[in-house]
């Protein structure tokens, strides 16, 4: 019977190293692809995009694995530490300033500038004031986004550690890491949060 | 309590409503505009000046490349896009069509590899012979079947490669192709995106590139309209006609399987 | 230099349908270049088709005109054969006229 086991745990393990092997070749390759056929231009360099960060990692292997819901939470814990909230609890900049940002899909190509500021593209992905139609789906609707929620100093933390680090509360997000990744400077930040909560911004009309 | 959660119900159903009527209506819009600019595609002309540049005699071979295989035997040109990429015996790597014509400038004319790929991509009111050629090869196999194999060990590779080059998350903004393709109905701005994950999706695309571009008053390749969608993935330059744009071709050609074929096609 | 159009001419019923995809740049002059600098105006003005030796269609298109235009009408009069022909006049001067036959 003992033998019995010990055959059936070593072929499971056997077959599970074989699917595994066949994976990592693939993506060593992968990598070996990208390394040969990229090169770094502008504010893009090759090298970033060699060396995943381990969420990065993590995330593009659930193409093959179901992750789990711890895994998820120690996701979720770990973004969190990363963000840096703002000096003195300002939150709120201008949200004329924000509107801009939310339309300016430039910045970090390879075709843009080095040092050119980043803009935030939010109706890439999601509608924000009434009067702007052309806005994506791939988000949630941000319409009345304070009017909704309110201005505790609980909603402007969440709100900001959401811009600031998206995986803070949803585990592999498709929404860019604004602050983290440094897409968007703390005043840019700023500015985005008045568009989303001040009164008379017209996100909330 | 019966009332509260009735009216509750019709609330959320009320909003349900208008939201999915506020998301649709300019979809919808969007899809009379695609009807009226099908007819009358300037795709035409780039067919035309594409069988030019086949039949013209180049390279200090001085021939023309009516004698390249791609795929189908020397010549032939019907049906060949709907089977590529695959793999070519003589060149011994999977090609897609773009880096078979280079092969082809290559050994048959004669030409360097760098003349080969001058010029590639056309740019607003520069059109590249290049797409003009694939725009001639392509239009020989409107009405086909996707048909690409995976029978070749090398073609199952690039398959797999293009799975993994399409999850692969990474830089400034954690995209990958996976980001933007692997819902169904999800639009960025008012632009419907593909679930290239999804069969119909996938043919549907698939099987509408190359393209005239009315933004950008050109046709562009797929290789052309990948190269693009890596910019603005936040990723570094690609180069023209790479193994990386290989296997991310083969990836959709394959999940595209059975769709018809119909292109050029004419987009926004 | 001028490109040649398509052109397609249909009789139905008794009416012969023109549908004409022309290839031409159709610049504003207010585009500006990478650099910034602004793209010259090359636009078509005048649009103008004959059936035989009568006018049927005579258009000023100009800059809202967008890029490789394409203009589809119909017309009464016309028959199996006949001759259709389209000339384009541009803000440059440049000329292009190509004809068909009426299907």
């Amino acid at each position: 019977m003992k033998k019995f086991i010990l055959v059936l745990i070593s072929a499971a393990l056997s077959v599970g190293c074989a699917s595994s092997a066949t994976d990592k070749d693939y993506s060593a390759q992968a990598i070996n692809l990208l390394k040969s056929d990229f090169k770094s231009k502008g504010p893009v360099t090759v090298e970033r995009i060699l060396k995943q960060d381990d969420v990065q990692k993590y995330c593009s292997a659930l193409e093959d694995r179901e992750g789990t819901l711890d895994e998820f939470a120690a996701i979720r814990d770990g973004q969190l530490k990363t963000v840096k909230y703002p000096m003195k609890g300002e939150y709120l900049g201008d949200w004329k300033e924000g509107l801009k940002i939310a339309g300016n899909a430039k910045g970090g190509q390879y075709s843009d500038s080095i040092g050119s500021e980043n803009g935030g593209n939010c109706y890439g992905c999601h509608q924000l004031n009434k009067e702007e139609i052309a806005y994506g789906t791939l988000g949630p609707s941000l319409y009345q986004y304070g009017k909704l929620r309110g201005s505790s100093e609980d909603i402007y933390k969440y709100t900001w550690a959401k811009i600031y680090n998206a995986q803070a509360f949803v585990a592999c997000s498709n929404m860019p890491r604004f602050g983290h990744a440094g897409i968007l400077s703390e005043q840019q930040i700023k500015h985005v949060m008045a568009l989303l909560l001040s009164t008379d911004s017209p996100v909330n009309q | 309590m019966k009332h509260l959660k009735q009216l509750l119900f019709f609330m959320i159903a009320l909003q349900w409503t208008v939201q999915v009527f506020a998301e649709s209506a300019p979809v919808e819009q969007g899809d009379i505009y695609k009807e009226l600019i099908e007819d009358g595609n300037p795709a035409e002309f780039r067919e035309m000046r594409g069988k030019e540049v086949w039949q013209q005699k180049a390279g200090p071979n001085n021939v023309s490349l009516k004698q390249c295989d791609l795929g189908k035997g020397p010549g032939v040109i019907k049906g060949v896009y709907v089977e590529l990429p695959k793999y070519f015996s003589d060149a011994k790597k999977v090609m897609d069509l773009e880096q078979r014509l280079i092969y082809c400038k290559t050994t048959i004319q004669g030409l360097t590899y760098e003349q080969a790929i001058s010029s590639p991509l056309s740019i607003a009111g520069h059109a590249s012979d290049v797409e003009a050629l694939v725009s001639y090869i392509t239009a020989a196999s409107k009405g086909m079947k996707m048909a690409v194999k995976l029978d070749h060990p090398l073609e199952k590779e690039a398959y797999e490669l293009g799975r993994k080059l399409f999850f692969y998350r990474a830089g400034s903004h954690d995209f990958g192709c996976v980001t933007c393709h692997s819902n169904d109905d999800k639009r960025i701005r008012l632009q419907s995106l593909a679930n290239l994950l999804n069969p119909n999706d996938a043919q549907a695309t698939y099987t509408t590139w190359p393209a005239y571009r009315l933004s950008q008053g050109e046709v562009w390749s797929m290789q052309h309209r990948i190269i693009d969608c890596l910019r603005q993935q936040r990723f570094p330059e690609v180069t023209y006609a790479s193994d990386s744009i290989t296997a991310l071709t083969m990836f959709m050609a394959k999940n595209a399987e059975g769709g018809i074929y119909n292109a050029p096609a004419i987009k926004r | 230099m001028a490109q040649p159009m398509r052109i397609r001419a249909k009789l139905k019923g008794d009416e012969v349908e023109a549908k004409i995809l022309v290839q031409h740049p159709m610049e504003t002059g207010l585009r500006k270049n990478v650099d910034g600098e602004k793209i010259p105006a090359h636009f078509i003005k005048t649009l103008v088709v004959k059936y035989e030796d009568k006018v049927v269609l005579e258009s000023v298109l100009g800059i809202a005109v967008s890029k490789d235009p394409f203009i589809s009408f119909s017309f009464k009069g016309g028959a199996k054969d006949g001759k259709l022909s389209v000339t384009w006049t541009d803000n440059l001067g440049e000329t292009r006229t190509d004809t068909v036959t009426v299907d």
